[in-house]
């Protein structure tokens, strides 16, 4: 198969600035470069490439659109084809940078003091610390605002005490953005460091999605941390739903970038694939799947785009990132699918990226709002009726 | 120290390559262009060399207005400032005529060192950088596989068939650096944040002194005749193994003299 060619149907480049293209493509060529030759034995290992993370840094891939503390700030758009570029590669390596950059930069940016900005974001920029986000629960996924964990002022400290589940990137974090409720009942965000007595993670083993990738539980045990490790900026839900705004913003064009790799893919196998003496590809089925792809991807690309060009005006509301984020990864996990369907028995092995890409989407349909839970959000937004059940 | 990086913008490697029939020339209308992957090692030599003695890098370009992509690749990758010779009257020059203008071009700054790839990866002549120290009555060390500079005193390893010479000048020369000599950094983010602040100046023919009898179309002594494909290549061998597979493939180098 030849070297990825990219999927741009309707010259959605030209809608690119000279700057958004470059991005893209030094991201693409690194993923081609580094990452790729390693992502098949860390898929069978169930690893992620560690060393990958300074490296990333050293590119300005995390908190990319943040201003100062040695961040990018690159626009929005630019953004979104760092994370397309990405999980071109794999989902696992997205998941890595969106986390560090939408769930623990963004948070420690938006919400943190100076002193806590100056300390962590510079190093989490470089990749020198790694960050992670601890917001699920074993007992609270979809409604976090019931969460369990408690953090509880004794003297000068806070004491951190529950359970936080399927924390990407947690075991190897040095930090960790955790989400509590405190006595008044509302939810605040404290910076939990590695090695803080009462803090351990373990990693949870056995997956068949997102394999490449850290999947850890958190454990608050009397946890202490001191006072000023507490977000001063950010009081109740809205706190972490913010931070997911973003990151469910990298994962609407992410998803994308999944997809183009298995259109590609599934394309080139069909054209090299004879069965009845002819490519796969002369026949009417076959063109159905990958004509039902390429439309899919290019709607998909102009909603990412137009949804970055809101939101470098300010203008993009949570509801758009939900609808970006819901159908985009739906149509890659379809896109995946059909391109496994396509290349037969192939499409089984990870000797190509297909199956991969499919089963990880199974993860990305389900974390950061679920695909029923985005189109709630969507529904009480045109209705005004809640349809959450609660 | 300043090194001038004569550097070429070409079709995006993933682009299959049309030649226009009626002009017999590559076209590049409409095609995604990026900084020649051979030019990205001159940069990256021009750039390691002044990150250890200091200097500036400037890349010069000859390009339709759709090269400014590679150019401000290059300033990405932390080229100080570029030139970019943009002008219709350009276009079609040969080989010759490039260098004229490129040489041109140079001889407005200050330089010290010239880094050119060895060819450019889209029509692989590697006739520009000869005729550009000729030009710049500058020696040429060409086929370097290694670049150092102490002092006033450049010296290269220069690939040859069975191994390299060693070959010292000078300062100030011209100097071709071969695909292996090094793996060109990636621009980082910020890197091409920054290219948009940097220089370019446009320079046109008339900028450069030249006029029709020396560049484009009509100053082309070059002219190409026919632009075809290379012979289809002879199906190769297929050895089934049936017990002596092994034996045949070594009979099969042995014959070729390869074992
Ligand atoms: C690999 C991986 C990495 C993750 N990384 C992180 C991380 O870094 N940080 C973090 O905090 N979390 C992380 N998560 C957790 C993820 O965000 C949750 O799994 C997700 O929010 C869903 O929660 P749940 O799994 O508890 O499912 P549930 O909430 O139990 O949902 C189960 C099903 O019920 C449906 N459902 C739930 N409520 C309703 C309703 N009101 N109406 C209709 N349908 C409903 C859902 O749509 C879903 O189909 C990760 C998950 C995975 C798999």
């Amino acid at each position: 198969m030849e070297k990825f060619r990219g999927v741009d149907y309707y010259g959605i480049e030209d809608l690119l600035s000279e700057e958004e293209r470059m991005v893209r493509d030094a991201i693409r060529d690194w993923v081609e470069v580094e990452f790729l030759p390693l992502v098949t034995q860390h898929h069978r290992a169930g690893t992620f490439p560690v060393e990958l993370i300074p490296k990333l840094g050293e590119l300005g891939v995390f908190g990319a659109t943040l201003k100062g503390y040695g961040c990018a700030g690159l626009n929005s758009v630019a953004y979104g084809l760092i994370m397309q570029e990405l999980e071109r590669g794999d989902s696992g390596l997205r998941s890595c940078a969106s986390v560090q950059s939408g769930l623990v930069m963004y948070p420690i940016y938006a919400y943190g003091s100076e002193a806590q900005k100056e300390a962590w974001l510079p190093r989490l920029a470089r990749g020198e610390k790694v960050g992670c986000f601890g917001l699920t629960e074993p007992d609270h996924g979809s409604d976090p605002g019931g969460m369990k964990t408690r953090a509880r002022r004794r003297g000068d400290a806070y004491v951190l005490s529950g359970t936080k589940l399927w924390i990407t990137n947690g075991s190897i974090a040095d930090v960790a953005v955790v989400w509590a409720k405190e006595d008044d009942g509302e939810i605040y965000g404290y910076l939990v460091e590695k090695g803080t007595p009462g803090y351990s993670t373990l990693d949870i083993s056995g997956k068949f999605s997102m394999r490449a990738s850290i999947t850890s539980e958190l454990s608050l045990q009397d946890c202490q941390i001191p006072l000023e490790n507490k977000l001063p900026d950010v009081k109740g839900l809205k706190g972490p739903l913010g931070c997911l705004a973003q990151a469910r913003y990298g994962i609407a064009w992410g998803a994308v970038g999944a997809a183009m790799a298995c259109y590609d893919w599934a394309l080139q196998y069909a054209q090299q694939r004879i069965q009845f003496g002819k490519p796969i590809a002369s026949f009417q089925l076959v063109q159905q799947k990958l004509v039902w792809m390429i439309t899919e991807i290019t709607k998909a690309q102009l909603l990412a785009l137009q949804l970055g060009r809101l939101k470098d005006q300010g203008r993009a509301r949570p509801q758009q990132v939900s609808m970006a984020k819901m159908n985009n990864v739906h149509i890659a996990l379809e896109t995946a699918r059909m391109a496994r369907d396509i290349m037969g028995a192939a499409g089984i092995v990870d000797e190509h990226p297909v199956i991969r890409h499919m089963i990880n989407l199974e993860t990305v349909k389900t974390y950061e709002g679920t695909h029923d839970i985005h189109t709630l959000i969507i529904g009480r937004d045109i209705t005004g009726t809640d349809a959450f059940g609660v | 120290m300043n090194i001038v990086v004569c550097a070429k913008v070409v079709p995006l490697s993933s682009v299959t390559i049309q030649i226009d029939p009626a002009t017999k020339r590559m076209v590049r209308k409409d095609v995604s262009q990026e900084l020649d992957p051979q030019a990205a090692k001159a940069v990256e030599e021009a750039l390691r060399l002044t990150e250890k003695q200091g200097g500036s890098v400037t890349v010069v370009v000859m390009g339709g207005d759709d090269a400014t992509i590679g150019i401000r690749g290059a300033l990405a990758m932390g080229a100080t400032a570029a030139i970019h010779l943009s002008d219709p009257a350009l276009a079609g020059s040969d080989a010759l005529g490039t260098a004229k203008a490129l040489a041109a071009a140079i001889r407005k700054e200050p330089f010290d060192l010239v880094i050119c790839a060895t060819e450019s990866s889209d029509s692989y002549t590697g006739l520009v950088p000869g005729q550009l120290a000729q030009l710049l009555g500058v020696p040429p060390l060409t086929f370097a596989t290694s670049l150092t500079v102490e002092g006033r005193t450049v010296t290269i390893k220069r690939q040859s068939e069975g191994g390299y010479d060693v070959v010292t000048s000078e300062l100030p020369v011209l100097v071709t650096v071969t695909t292996g000599i090094n793996e060109p950094r990636y621009p980082t983010l910020k890197g091409i944040m920054g290219a948009k602040k940097k220089e370019i100046r446009k320079y046109t023919a008339a900028d450069l002194g030249l006029g029709p009898a020396e560049i484009g179309e009509s100053g082309a002594r070059e002219k190409v005749l026919t632009v075809g494909r290379p012979p289809a290549r002879p199906a190769g061998t297929v050895i089934k193994d049936e017990g002596q597979g092994g034996k045949q493939i070594a009979d099969f180098l042995a014959n070729l003299k390869l074992i």
